[in-house]
């Protein structure tokens, strides 16, 4: 034997890598709901197999605890065994010599403390709490629940008038989420055991934009009954669609110039086409809801007043203003709030940049619609200054990449200290060098200072995008139940203590997603119909085309693609691009019919109406 | 019209078609296990498989739907693989103790391991020992196979949703959607769960053991009551046809086996149509002090359903019992007194097409002819009836005729009926409209409310009180959906019947079991021939039932009818009920 040999990259190995990638897929398409003392023991099995044997605590501390577990599962359990889980387990993760050990422990641990519910009732009653709520991964995590698979259907049969309808039946607003939506339903898509997910949104982009004129449904007769809705945002306006349809008299009380919420005053027309969205303001206020614009809540028209004249009411303000740090120098002229610029750019003020030297700090979506507004507008540099790395950035990947792809400069683990501020105005931003360290409970490693010296970046204007605010007081002085701002509202969108007022979406929830809003929109007028003393079901006349059976060959997602960047930034026009008719016919074609085969065939995989 | 070739023989078939129904029109046979028409097509045993040309993987028949051009081979060395394999992993799970089973020789997993010729085993066995054993209906999950029709049953059908799955992926098991047991729970013993099992998983408690033990006992009078629906399908294991063996037939049987009377449940209804259609006659035309429409009590399963998911509908329920606890206290007092033998020492057997009444003849009141002792002591169903006659050697084939014993044997075409889905309301309508305007109608005039079917309607024109709408409905799904619309006020009656099993009694979930075959109708069909044969159509002109009002009862809904014939609804509760 020489020496020295090189390591062989040989074909198990291959394999075995090959396998190591198909297992990832496999945990990454995992189903919503399933038993988590079951998912437990399936990682624990992984932790044995990783095992070298040397040490006790992991070589039979694993095996034994994979037994309790099975215990557990197969109803021999007790609250002993219990006990002596979390014994064993937090034994192991103390003197295991490595991390298979320590880690296969503190993954039992982590279950026992989040799903203790879970393990007590199978030791108590021998039963599982968990189910597969909905059949379907993909409708399972849309909050709205939108008919996925039905809707994908359709477009493989090119029926895109069909599928914007059925789409409505759940959510009245297939546009705005065909362009912006941040698509949960693709997280745990079944097609990721093969290949990958769906591209759904960009299916739904092509459906929406193909549909030549999908009818709106007719409205059932008047009930008579009144509701105020305020704020005109996704939220509010779902619940006026829907409340109208059901026959009440709706009207919507927004504060700003128009209709629309963040989506019109945070999200730049790049990313959804201002026409677009009025159009589908237009269609959803042609099911007979009254909007009424400029009208503040508080000033313009009392509580009172809505009190005494509505029925029901539901608040949907969302989370509009902006937040402040306090950096020294916040207030100095020459520093803006990304809210505030985006919100003047929803009105149409377009300021000039030109020539300018932009610092925006932040690394959220907003952030990045700052920046790359920043450069619509003309700058001529632009630099984002964050705190964390560029894959601790809150913002989705797509708006990261294409903001670096525009030339937006990324400045990660600088910690912003203060403003520079020259004879009132700011003239630059201070950062910290910072230092990547532990992760904190969300999941991501908090930074912390090096001991490396501050870095200025000049700028002619910085722009702060730091999260935003709900400005709530109006309402709490009316009695409201308000929480560190938010609207204290229940699962069902009803408001603690108030007889008839409900609330929904960034306002009760905080800062989220437009889909969070748009099902809040919807379940807070289920509740509204029923609280009024009706029942009146939502439902649409679109025949699903039957599943047929496929061969599963794995097979790429046909991506969403953009615009060049160079030419997309010398506009406010749309960066992303259409999928073309093939592109749509293939990608809808990897769609397996969740709603169908598997648990759908069983337990039903759509809910015709709610 | 699709064309496909299913084992090389081209055919055209309607779009839509399962290649099941296809190969079936082909007369080729693909096996199944799990599937039930329109009740569980979900496709989750495998066993139906076959290959289609240009798809990788196989295909259940069950649930694919043919396309045109399709290629079906339902014979091939892959199919053959994959459903062995499939059928021994479901065995694996399955405990083949087929002597200690009562679905031996009826089992559709028994008859596909025989057939797929299985020698050895392969896997190893793993199952559960739980079961439940508190209720009227046994479970034992070492015998549960996971087909899900009982769940689809239970939810689809029934809408009670009793049974669920339980756990997640490996761990899968059927058990009970929101409590621990049976007992625990709003099932209503329809026992459509167990008519519907393909093995013995699901299964009526045993209480043939009783019966034996009392006609063992020399100092003990055992007596017998046969259901109408018994009649007609007690010979189907055998093999021989109804016309081959009577109730008659029967009555010879049981005293082979030693019952020392055997009288005949349809006197038992005729009594309750009296009792019945005199409430009815009150409530009628008295409608603004009762609550409205009146429903018939004499189906336990649907007496549990209303308690259970109806509860603000009870006080609509007629107070009758049914027939056979109304027969219980009648054997043990004017029975007892005509033939001057001590009450105490009757043993009364009920024989019926029915799993609820084993829990019926337990709730609170039953036991109005000696307090402290139940009415009726023991029900067996049509299947237990069947063991029993196979323990004993006796073969329908071979009997002769025995007439049921005096005093109470004798029931009008009226009491035959009941066994079928709207015989009840026929019959209670005969008398009603005798016992308002002193003549009987034509004995056909409401036939047409029997026709099966899930809803029927009538409007009856009974002179001297006007319009009686009538409506009958059988299937505990359909049931719901009939009170659905009586609460929302969408439709009005004054008099509803319901039957919990699809088909009335004669589809009861007592009844012998022939798997993938729907026979409520045609045996429902030989009740309705019986009477119409009958020379006694009347409940009211039925001689027997005569002599016991004016010698022992009285008047319908006097005192001693209130005691020993009527039942307090809010006696006892349903689990969850406050």
């Amino acid at each position: 034997m020489s020496r020295l040999q090189l390591k062989d990259y040989d074909r198990a190995r291959k394999v075995m890598d090959g396998l190591y990638l198909d297992t990832e897929r496999k945990i990454s398409g995992m189903p919503p709901g399933i038993c988590p003392v079951d998912v437990v023991l399936t990682f624990l099995h992984i932790s044995q197999t990783q095992s070298c044997g040397k040490c006790v605590p992991c070589r039979i501390g694993l095996e034994q605890l994979s037994n309790l577990l099975r215990d557990v599962l197969e109803g021999r359990g007790t609250m002993r065994t219990l006990k002596l889980i979390r014994e064993t387990a937090s034994a192991i993760s103390d003197s295991a010599d490595c991390a298979i050990g320590t880690e296969g422990a503190k993954l039992v641990l982590k279950a026992l403390d989040g799903f203790s519910e879970d393990f007590e009732e199978h030791v108590r009653h021998n039963h599982c709490i968990s189910k597969h709520q909905h059949p379907v991964p993909c409708v399972s995590l849309c909050p709205a629940s939108v008919d996925i698979p039905g809707y994908i259907a359709l477009i493989n049969e090119d029926r895109c008038d069909d599928a914007v309808r059925l789409i409505r039946k759940d959510n009245p607003f297939p546009s705005a989420c065909a362009y912006i939506c941040e698509h949960p339903c693709e997280l745990r898509c079944r097609r990721r055991q093969i290949d990958a997910p769906l591209n759904i949104r960009g299916l739904k982009r092509y459906a929406v934009e193909n549909a030549v004129d999908p009818p709106q449904p007719q409205r059932v007769p008047s009930t008579g009954k009144r509701v105020a809705v305020i704020g005109g945002g996704p939220s509010g306006l779902t619940a006026a669609y829907y409340l109208s349809l059901m026959g009440h008299e709706v009207e919507v009380f927004e504060r700003r110039k128009q209709l629309g919420g963040m989506l019109r005053y945070g999200i730049p027309a790049y990313r959804f086409p201002r026409e677009i969205y009025n159009r589908e303001i237009e269609s959803i206020l042609s099911v007979g809801i009254k909007a009424h614009t400029d009208v503040n809540v508080g000033t313009d028209i009392s509580w009172e007043e809505l009190d005494k004249g509505f029925d029901a009411i539901y608040i949907a303000i969302g989370a509009q203003t902006d937040n402040k740090i306090g950096l020294p120098g916040e207030d100095a002229e020459g520093v803006i709030s990304a809210v505030e610029l985006l919100r003047g750019i929803g009105d149409g003020e377009h300021p000039d940049f030109s020539g300018m030297n932009i610092v925006v700090v932040g690394g959220g979506n907003v952030a990045m619609d700052a920046n790359r507004t920043s450069l619509r507008l003309g700058a001529k540099k632009v630099t984002c200054v964050y705190r964390r790395r560029l894959e601790d950035m809150t913002a989705l990947r797509e708006e990261v990449t294409g903001a670096m792809a525009e030339g937006v400069d990324m400045q990660t683990l600088m910690a912003p200290v203060r403003i520079k501020v020259e004879d009132g105005k700011a003239t630059a931003l201070v950062a910290q060098p910072q230092l990547t360290g532990l992760i904190d409970r969300a999941g991501r490693p908090a930074p912390y200072s090096s001991d490396e010296k501050e870095v200025e970046y000049p700028a002619d204007l910085i722009i702060m995008a730091v999260g935003q605010a709900i400005d709530s007081g109006d309402f709490e002085a009316a009695g409201v139940t308000v929480k560190r701002g938010r609207i204290v509202a229940g699962l069902d969108c009803k408001v603690a203590d108030m007889d008839k007022v409900f609330s929904g979406g960034d306002c009760a929830s905080g800062p989220s997603t437009a889909i969070a809003a748009i099902a809040a929109g919807k379940t807070a007028a289920a509740n509204i119909d029923e609280y009024l003393g009706f029942d009146h079901k939502i439902s649409v006349d679109v025949e699903i085309p039957a599943p047929r059976l496929r061969n599963k060959d794995p097979r790429g997602r046909i991506s969403s693609t953009e615009r060049p960047a160079r030419e997309r930034i010398a506009d406010f026009g749309d960066v992303e691009n259409c999928m073309t008719c093939q592109g749509a016919k293939a990608e809808s074609g990897r769609c397996l019919r969740c709603d169908y085969f598997g648990y759908g065939i069983f337990r039903g995989g759509r809910t015709d109406q709610w | 019209m699709v064309n496909i070739t299913i084992d090389g023989i081209s055919l055209s078939v309607k779009e839509g078609t399962t290649i099941l129904s296809a190969a079936k029109s082909a007369n080729i046979d693909i096996p199944t296990l799990c599937y039930l028409k329109e009740i569980n097509e979900i496709a989750a045993c495998r066993i139906c498989l076959v290959e289609i040309e240009g798809l990788d993987e196989l295909a259940p028949a069950c649930t694919t739907m043919v396309e045109e051009g399709m290629v079906i081979t339902t014979r091939s060395p892959r199919v053959r693989m994959a459903r062995r394999v499939n059928l021994r992993l479901i065995l694996s799970q399955h405990e083949t103790n087929c002597t200690h089973c009562t679905r031996s020789g009826n089992c559709k997993l028994q008859k596909l391991a025989n057939d797929y010729n299985f020698i050895g085993e392969h896997y190893q066995r793993e199952y559960p020992n739980t079961e439940d054993y508190g209720s009227p209906l046994f479970k034992k999950d070492n015998r549960c196979i996971k087909c899900m029709r009982c769940i689809n049953i239970c939810s689809e059908m029934q809408t009670v949703n009793v049974w669920d799955l339980i756990g997640t992926g490996s761990h899968t098991r059927v058990g009970i959607s929101d409590a621990g047991r049976l007992l625990d729970s709003k099932c209503t013993y329809c026992g459509q769960c167990i008519t519907h099992c393909p093995v013995g998983a699901l299964s009526e408690r045993d209480d043939t053991g009783k019966v034996f033990n009392a006609i063992a006992d020399p100092e003990t009078v055992v007596v017998a009551q046969i259901a109408p629906a018994v009649r007609v399908a007690w010979a189907e294991y055998f093999g021989v046809k109804p016309q081959d063996a009577q109730a008659k037939h029967l009555v010879t049987a049981l005293k082979l086996m030693g019952f020392d009377y055997v009288f005949d449940t349809d006197l038992a209804a005729d009594l309750t149509v009296m009792e019945e259609a005199s409430e009815f006659i009150e409530r009628f035309t008295h409608r603004d002090k009762y609550p409205m429409p009146l429903f018939t009590s004499c189906c336990p399963g649907w007496y549990r359903f209303c308690k259970g998911q109806f509860p603000e509908l009870v006080d609509n329920m007629s107070t009758c019992k049914s027939p056979q606890q109304m027969f219980g206290p009648i054997i043990k007092t004017y029975f007892a007194k005509e033939k001057g033998i001590d009450p105490k020492k009757i043993f009364t057997v009920s024989i019926m097409p029915c799993v609820a009444k084993k829990e019926e003849m337990l709730r609170p009141g039953m036991d109005s002819a000696i307090p402290g002792t139940p009415d009726v002591d023991v029900v067996i169903t049509t299947r237990e009836l069947v063991r029993m006659l196979r323990g004993e050697n006796i073969n329908p084939l071979n009997l002769v005729k025995t007439p049921f014993d005096e005093l109470l044997g004798k029931g009008s075409g009226a009491g035959v009926v009941f066994g079928a889905s709207g015989g009840v309301m026929v019959a209670a309508l005969r008398t009603a409209y005798y016992l308002i305007t002193g003549r009987n109608p034509d004995a056909d005039a409401f036939k047409d409310i029997a026709e099966h079917g899930h809803l029927k309607t009538a409007e009856v024109d009974v002179p001297g009180v006007g319009t009686v709408r009538v409506a009958v409905v059988s299937g505990l799904g359909n049931a719901r959906k009939l009170l659905n619309d009586i609460k929302a006020g969408m439709v009005r009656y004054d008099f509803v019947e319901v039957m919990a099993c699809p088909g009335g009694c004669a589809g009861g979930g007592g009844q012998p079991i022939h798997d993938g075959e729907e026979l409520a109708s045609p045996r429902g069909e030989i009740l309705w021939n019986i009477d119409k044969q009958s020379n006694l159509r009347f409940s009211h002109d039925n001689p027997q039932l005569k002599r016991i009002y004016d010698e022992f009862l009285g008047e319908p809904l006097g005192e001693l009818s209130h005691r020993l014939l009527h039942t307090d609804h809010h006696s006892w509760k349903m689990p969850g009920e406050e």
